[in-house]
């Protein structure tokens, strides 16, 4: 133990783990979303609450299928960041990682089938 | 030695010994909200995927979005909504290094609050 210096004994050891990528991703996303967001409400907005052929032939458009298919993959995987800390700060234990990988596969399925969805409307 | 006392020590967030502030409230808050739009978020996403597959299944998911319980969610979705961006935006804000003052920080708080609730009355009445 004695060649070990005070850094090495403590790298790895940390509440964090890792370095700075959660929380430049978390930059990054929120950046874009900043602009997404505002994007979606007044594009998708609209269409909530319309009939059947009015939502198909409005998603059959090139801009509101893009501003709908960016916003949910760009938000969910800002949501799966985010949850992640959450759970990390208020779970602990097994319990912490089985609700981490829930919450990730909730986001990716989530992607998945708005992906699936805004593809089958706007093709 | 650095493990002496592993794993009984107080954990953060030590939210039971504060008094609630402004910067720990709005703070609370964005995390609440980032975590509920989950819900809006599912329901918008059950909504296309109704869409692209029939008029029938559109017709169910219609049901529950235009029902009271849709209109709620929705309308706290669009408060939720803007109130994290906002809380975001002052994440960046804080990031630069630029607000961190006490008097600041608060402030912003308040603009969180009254600029959310100002952006909802806007995106209801425009919708």
């Amino acid at each position: 133990m004695a060649f070990l210096t005070d850094r090495k004994r403590a790298s790895g050891l940390g509440a964090a783990k890792t370095g700075t990528e959660h929380f430049w991703g978390m930059t990054i996303s929120s950046a874009a979303l900043l602009i997404l967001v505002p994007l979606f409400v007044f594009t998708v907005g609209p269409m909530v609450g319309q009939d059947y052929e009015a939502v198909t032939a409005y998603f059959s458009r090139p801009f509101p299928a893009l501003v709908a298919l960016l916003t949910f993959v760009v938000a969910l995987l800002h949501f799966k960041n985010g949850v992640t800390v959450l759970i990390e700060d208020y779970v602990h234990g097994l319990a912490r990682k089985v609700w981490i990988i829930i919450m990730t596969c909730v986001s990716y399925a989530a992607i998945a089938a708005a992906v699936f969805a805004i593809a089958r409307l706007a093709l | 030695m650095a493990d002496v006392n592993r794993g009984n020590r107080p954990l953060s967030p030590h939210l039971t010994i504060y008094r609630p502030q402004m910067t720990s409230i709005s703070s609370i808050f964005v995390r609440i909200t980032g975590n509920a739009l989950l819900a809006a978020t599912l329901l918008l996403i059950a909504w296309l995927l109704a869409a692209s597959t029939s008029a029938a299944a559109f017709e169910w998911v219609q049901c529950v979005i235009t029902s009271w319980f849709g209109d709620l969610v929705f309308l706290l979705s669009i408060w939720a909504l803007w109130y994290h961006m906002l809380g975001g935006l002052r994440h960046l804000i804080w990031d630069t290094g630029r607000g961190l003052e006490l008097k600041t920080a608060e402030r912003m708080g308040w603009m969180m609050i009254i600029g959310s609730l100002l952006l909802t009355a806007y995106t209801v009445i425009w919708l």
